[in-house]
């Protein structure tokens, strides 16, 4: 009894083994592979191996003692002995700048894991977990984010004392809720997807579930976020060291000396332009990144034949 | 010219694999701004067996409550009433570790095989996540596993380090279904399995499913709207009617001789695939739309719009009997 038409195809299992011919390559063989064509992310992530290398090596590297006051030499421009000149208290900028990007990145790495510790872990819950649990986290959420960042940062800083851990603690704090509202989007999408209801038929425990099947999806949002708040955090720092609630003098950030030098711009202007256009080309940098790790890890779009 | 061999219920002598008594899905609706909530049945004291190596096809429109039915068997969604037993354990009771367990003997393959699988997720490990959950297998063994599957389904174990974006919908469906069958399930589920794929990819995963029936002793629930389809594959067919099973029977009685006014105009809606008979046939289109299931109508479900409408349909519900060369069918027409 066969139906005319339907048992003809009986090449089934060919077509199947034939239909791809591209030599078999593991998932991060892949991933590199993709990478190695995002020119501009490629660019960013040197330029970032070198800023966290000079920032490591800065005793090596510095030309001067960073903190060394010079009053008969202030405010030189560079060239001379001074490569990146000397500013208001004759301090070497070159030298100054290699230690403020240790304080700066530290601080925006600080930031960023804080963001993301409070941030993902609510967001995925909050996604997953249904309509109640759902609206609590969303409303303490949406509480905090009320607030205005700066003023939030003083209280909390005003509490916990001025230094650059707290105040790189609070900034994480605040930006917290962009990555719960993120994770908790994504995941919201993601959960109605048939691969869930499939791992769920298969039995696989809730837990597991959200960490091998939820979290890797959210995944490329969340790099993106990460970049971006981690240059966020890094104009965020700057802010609060202007404001005395930061890093503390004689150390320095990138931002404060943005700060200190800012009273100088028409007479001084290396003690603003350099180390802005290292917080500038820094905060370039990791969105770039972001978008190469983005476009070059991460889900696969490509749906539909 | 169907293929089904097997005629009347479940092979005889053989106690079912799976069985379905009194099935019954209520979701509750959300009230809008100012409406009340409600309940809608989206499944209503369904029945049915399914023996050992057996096909039956579910069919109805969409909305009927068949993909339901299929899920709640899965306690995808938890049925309100009713049994479902597997083997003879009943399914619905079972809680945590138990029904995590009992869950390896039930499994089901999704329409939408580009949704089904993980796309951040090499396909082996999709495949291997149901060894991972249930057995603990070294890695040796496990991956044996996964090229045996491959194998099985028809697909070389040189794409399993592949993502699932790289594959065909045929292929894909091929790599559920390995999936599906990785832990030697009794009962497969197969939610429109091959509606979204071509006609030609169709009949490649039909005669597949066919084949693996045959070597695993599969039992399967069809779930489908494509009546040639099922026609094709099932032994019994059951028909749905907003969350009733209408007509039962096997698959060539049903399709040859339907009993429900209903059964009739579904099969009259499907082209013929011969020019003259297409021309002379009757065509019967039925009158209104399916009526809201959150609100059906008293009496036969079927009523609003059969052709055949009497006095009695309007206000009692017909019971299923018996119909004419086999199966059960639920009509006032065949209760008199």
């Amino acid at each position: 009894m066969t139906a005319p038409g339907i048992r003809e195809a009986d090449t089934a299992s060919l077509d199947a083994r034939e239909a791809i011919s591209t030599p078999e390559q593991s998932a991060r063989a892949r991933f590199l592979r993709r990478f190695k064509r995002q020119v501009p992310a490629l660019i960013a992530l040197g330029y970032l191996v070198l800023v966290v290398l000079s920032a490591l090596c800065a005793p090596l590297l510095a030309t001067h003692d960073p903190l060394q006051q010079n009053l008969a030499g202030v405010l030189q421009p560079p060239g001379g002995g001074h490569v990146l000149g000397t500013d208001d208290l004759g301090r070497d900028v070159f030298s100054r700048a290699l230690y403020a990007g240790r304080i700066s990145l530290v601080a925006a790495a600080q930031a960023v894991a804080v963001a993301v510790l409070l941030g993902v872990i609510p967001g995925l819950v909050a996604g997953y977990a249904g309509r109640r649990v759902d609206a609590v986290i969303m409303r303490v959420t949406d509480a905090l984010m009320s607030f205005p960042p700066l003023i939030l940062a003083i209280a909390f800083v005003g509490v916990l004392g001025p230094s650059l851990t707290n105040a790189m603690f609070v900034i994480g704090v605040i930006f917290a809720p962009r990555f719960v509202r993120l994770v908790r989007g994504t995941v919201l999408s993601i959960r109605e997807e048939s691969f869930i209801e499939a791992s769920r038929s298969i039995g696989t425990p809730t837990p597991r579930v959200i960490w091998r099947h939820v979290l890797p999806n959210a995944l490329s949002p969340l790099i993106v976020q990460i970049s971006l708040t981690a240059a966020m955090a890094m104009l965020a720092e700057a802010s609060l060291s202007f404001l005395g609630l930061g890093v503390q003098p004689p150390d320095a950030s990138w931002g404060s000396m943005i700060e200190r030098g800012f009273r100088y711009t028409a007479a001084a202007p290396w003690l603003t332009i350099f180390p802005g256009l290292l917080i500038a080309l820094t905060v370039l940098a990791f969105n770039l990144l972001g978008d190469g790790l983005r476009d070059s890890l991460g889900r696969e779009i490509r749906r539909g034949s | 010219m169907g293929t089904g061999e097997l005629v009347g219920s479940t092979p005889a002598g053989s106690a079912p694999v799976s069985e379905v008594v009194g099935l019954d899905v209520e979701f509750k609706i959300r009230g809008g701004l100012l409406g009340k909530g409600g309940t809608l049945r989206a499944v209503r004291d369904v029945g049915f067996e399914i023996g050992e190596r057996e096909t039956l096809g579910l069919v109805g429109e969409s909305g009927s409550g068949k993909s339901t039915t299929g899920r709640a068997m899965l306690r995808l969604v938890e049925p309100t009433r009713g049994i479902v037993r597997l083997d003879g354990e009943d399914v619905t009771a079972l809680k945590g570790q138990e029904l995590r367990a009992a869950r390896r003997r039930m499994q089901m393959v999704f329409q939408d095989p580009y949704s089904s699988l993980d796309p951040s997720m090499v396909i082996a490990e999709s495949i291997a996540e149901p060894l991972d959950t249930h057995d603990s297998l070294s890695r040796a063994e496990r991956q044996k596993r996964v090229e045996d599957l491959l194998d099985h389904v028809g697909l070389s174990k040189r794409y399993a380090q592949r993502y699932p974006y790289e594959f065909s919908g045929g292929q894909r469906q091929r790599l559920a279904i390995a999936r599906a069958i990785a832990l030697n399930p009794r009962l497969l589920v197969c939610d429109e399995a091959v509606s979204a794929l071509d006609v030609s990819t169709q009949n490649q995963i039909l005669n597949l499913l066919e084949d693996l029936q045959e070597e695993f002793g599969l039992s399967y629930l069809f779930i489908a709207h494509d009546l040639a389809v099922v026609r094709h594959i099932a032994h019994r067919v059951a028909v749905m009617y907003l969350g009733e099973i209408v007509e039962t029977g096997p698959t060539d009685r049903l399709f040859d001789k339907p009993a429900h006014p209903y059964t009739e105009a579904l099969l009259s809606a499907v082209p013929v695939p011969n020019p003259r008979r297409q021309r002379t046939r009757e065509r019967i289109i039925l009158s209104g739309e399916v009526p809201d299931a959150a609100n059906p109508p008293p009496g036969c479900a079927f009523h609003t719009r059969c052709p055949h409408v009497m006095e009695i349909c309007r206000s009692v519900a017909p019971p299923s009997v018996e119909a004419p060369g086999g199966g059960t069918v639920r009509c006032h027409l065949h209760t008199s």
